[in-house]
């Protein structure tokens, strides 16, 4: 496991190494950030000081090295805008989008698994389908279109939720937190849901699908040969079989909720990382753009490992094969 | 005459699909002593897997037993409610299925399957199970249970597993155990060790057994009885040297002959033509017609099971001459 470990940490800096150089190509063919930046009534001789400030001057291939250098120094430039280490930024919104994220990504298991169960032990009954045509839905509906959904219906008609902003943060472990005031619950409740719509889709679809197959399966034949109760064939011999794909999928699938909060962000005046993103995007704030692609890359990367690490340990036929290896 | 294990009476068990209804099994009888072995044998979709479903209670749906009574040790295993049947399974009758790849959990480990089949049934500790557990590994000829218990199904090999399936249908002394081709899956000599290791088993502990198979020379060593089915009915039914001597039954007589023996060697097989027929909406008469040299006028009409000599059971009109019945 430790040498396996550590192979993959090495493949992970040589993939963060490649992306640092498709993002900072990438973000610097579009615009030209001064133009954004600087008064348009500015004179010649202030945008070229600025030019010089920001060293857009020097040759691409030489503002990449330089980059590098600091970016392995932990320094991935001063903001443009802010006029504050990109980085920083970036990690200040962090908490916000992570909470974001779990939250989603919790709301969508719990409530996914049983409910795709549910439709795959009994596809025929109007609850499967009720469930299953439930699910459509939520694949089919744009994230933006939902949310406006929940902000005109439980913030502007019931009035019961509050329809933008993150609320009063308390502090858990060293972040701010939303989910442990009452307040802060309230502001989360919406977003949550919003983002974890696509997500429940999902993993009901994944469920029921796995449950169905292994009905099938000898394994559970076998198991009610042995006169096991429902409850232990079910919850024991077919949960511990499609946990293994609901968990890879849940885990591969945490980066682009991460990713997705871009809009549920917006939408709900979220403060994280998604919604300085685009405010970044719309002023071409490069050092933040960059960071933030590297963060998220680097963040993939992560939970991609820890993935791997729980699909050994649920799956003992892999285990025994990465032992042998 | 001692009292049978298990009695079948017109058992009948359709499957109630979009197609229509599938007859897959049609006025079944037939009985199993203490220590008995059973052979079912037939062609592959000739029901004899769902004949051993119905007596566990766990045919899939569509499917449904519609008439009959299977009587265990007098109690009638149709009569009872889920509960009562699932308190039966695994702890009077046991079952073994034909793939052990596929049998056991791939994901449990051994010592879980074989406990939670104890605990099914007998509120013990997980340490006496445990023991009993090991136990059961070691009688099917497991070395170093104590380790085993802690394997993965993957570790072990196909004839292995079989051993496990087969120690876990052991483990709380069941009155019968209904084995679907359990061998046909692996090798030959491991294939006869287990025949060899379940007969014997089946005469020390007076546990009675229904061995379902597709292949005569498996049967023919092995059971007490046999049953010959085809297209979901009994056509011939009596000891099995009597049988296997003196086929009444067209349809047994072509088994016998398909097999191959020392006796013909150089001969080509003679198989039986056609194929087997559907059961969904199966033709009015005998089911074996279009396939049998035998066949006349008078076998439009459904053969009724008959007594043609003591100890035997038959559907045909136009029995096979034999010496036997001469
Ligand atoms: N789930 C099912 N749905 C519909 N028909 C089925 C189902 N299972 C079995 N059958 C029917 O029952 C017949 C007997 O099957 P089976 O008992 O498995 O045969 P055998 O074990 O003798 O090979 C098959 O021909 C098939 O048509
Ligand atoms: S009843 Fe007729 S068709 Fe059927 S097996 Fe006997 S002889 Fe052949
Ligand atoms: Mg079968």
């Amino acid at each position: 496991m430790p040498a396996f470990v550590i192979r993959r940490l090495l493949q992970s800096v040589l993939v963060l190494g490649v992306m640092s150089l498709l993002v900072f190509a990438g973000v610097y063919a579009i615009g030209n950030p001064v133009d954004i930046l600087i008064d348009p009534q500015a004179g010649q001789a202030d945008i070229a000081r600025a030019i010089s400030a920001l060293g857009l001057d020097r040759p691409l291939v030489e503002q990449y090295l330089i980059f590098l250098r600091q970016a392995l120094a932990g320094d991935l430039g001063n903001s443009f805008v802010y006029n504050v280490p990109a980085i920083q930024l970036i990690l200040e919104r962090m908490p916000a989008t992570l909470e974001l994220a779990l939250a989603a990504t919790t709301l969508a298991v719990l409530l996914g698994i049983p409910l795709g169960l549910w439709a795959g032990l009994a596809p025929d009954s109007w609850q499967g389908k009720l469930i299953m045509s439930g699910s459509i839905l939520g694949f089919s509906l744009p994230t933006f279109w939902v949310g406006l959904l929940l902000i005109m219906l439980f913030a502007v008609e019931l009035g019961w939720l509050p329809a933008s902003g993150r609320g009063p943060t308390t502090e858990f472990l060293g972040v701010q937190v939303s989910f442990l005031s009452w307040d802060g619950m309230r502001h989360l409740i919406l977003p949550a849901i919003n983002l974890a719509l696509f997500k429940l889709s999902l993993i009901i679809r994944l469920t029921r699908a796995g449950t169905r197959e292994a009905l099938l399966q000898d394994y559970v034949k076998f198991a009610r040969a042995k006169g096991l109760s429902n409850a232990r064939v079910v919850g024991v011999h077919v949960l511990k079989n499609i946990m293994i794909p609901v968990v890879t999928v849940i885990g591969l699938e945490f980066g682009s909720v991460i990713a997705f909060a871009i809009v549920t962000e917006s939408i709900f005046g979220w403060p994280g990382m998604g919604k300085l993103i685009i405010d970044s995007i719309n002023v071409l704030d490069r050092p933040v753009i960059v960071a933030y692609l590297l963060v998220i890359v680097f963040l993939v990367i992560l939970i991609n490992l820890a993935v791997d690490i729980v699909y050994s340990l649920l799956d003992p036929r892999v285990r025994i094969g990465e032992a042998q290896a | 005459m001692t009292e049978p294990t298990l009695r079948v009476e017109n058992l009948h068990t359709h499957f109630f699909t979009r197609q229509g209804v599938v007859k897959a099994v049609e006025d079944v009888s037939f009985s199993v002593a203490p220590g008995k072995i059973l052979g079912l044998v037939g062609e592959s979709g000739s029901g004899k897997s769902v004949t051993g479903y119905s007596i566990m209670g766990l045919v899939d749906p569509p499917g449904r037993r519609v008439a009959g009574r299977i009587l265990l040790g007098g109690d009638d295993l149709c009569a009872m409610t889920s509960e009562q049947m699932r308190s039966v399974r695994g702890r009077r009758i046991a079952m073994i299925f034909q793939d052990p790849m596929m049998t056991l959990n791939p994901v449990l480990r051994i010592d879980t399957q074989m406990i939670e089949a104890i605990r099914a049934h007998t509120s013990v500790s997980r340490v006496v199970a445990r023991e009993r557990a090991r136990d059961a590994l070691a009688q099917v000829g497991i070395s170093a249970p104590e380790e085993r218990l802690l394997a993965y199904p993957h570790q072990f090999s196909g004839g292995m597993r079989q051993r496990v399936a087969i120690a876990i249908a052991l483990l709380n002394k069941p009155e019968l155990i209904i084995a679907d081709e359990p061998t046909t899956a692996l090798d030959v000599t491991i294939q006869a060790q287990i025949l060899f290791e379940m007969q014997t088993l089946a005469r020390d502990s007076g546990t009675a057994l229904i061995w379902i198979t597709h292949d005569l020379s498996v049967i023919a060593g092995l059971a007490d009885e046999i049953c010959v089915m085809y297209a979901g009915r009994i056509v011939e039914q009596g000891t099995v040297d009597a049988v296997l001597d003196a086929p009444l039954h067209p349809y047994t007589h072509g088994l016998i002959d398909s097999v191959p023996s020392r006796g013909r060697r150089g001969e080509p097989l003679r198989q039986i033509p056609g194929m087997a027929p559907s059961l969904l909406d199966p033709a009015q008469g005998c089911a074996f017609r279009e396939r049998c040299s035998r066949a006349d006028s008078a076998c439009i009409d459904q053969p009724a099971l008959s007594i043609p000599i003591a100890g035997r059971q038959l559907r045909c009109f136009h029995p096979m001459p034999s010496a036997a019945i001469a």
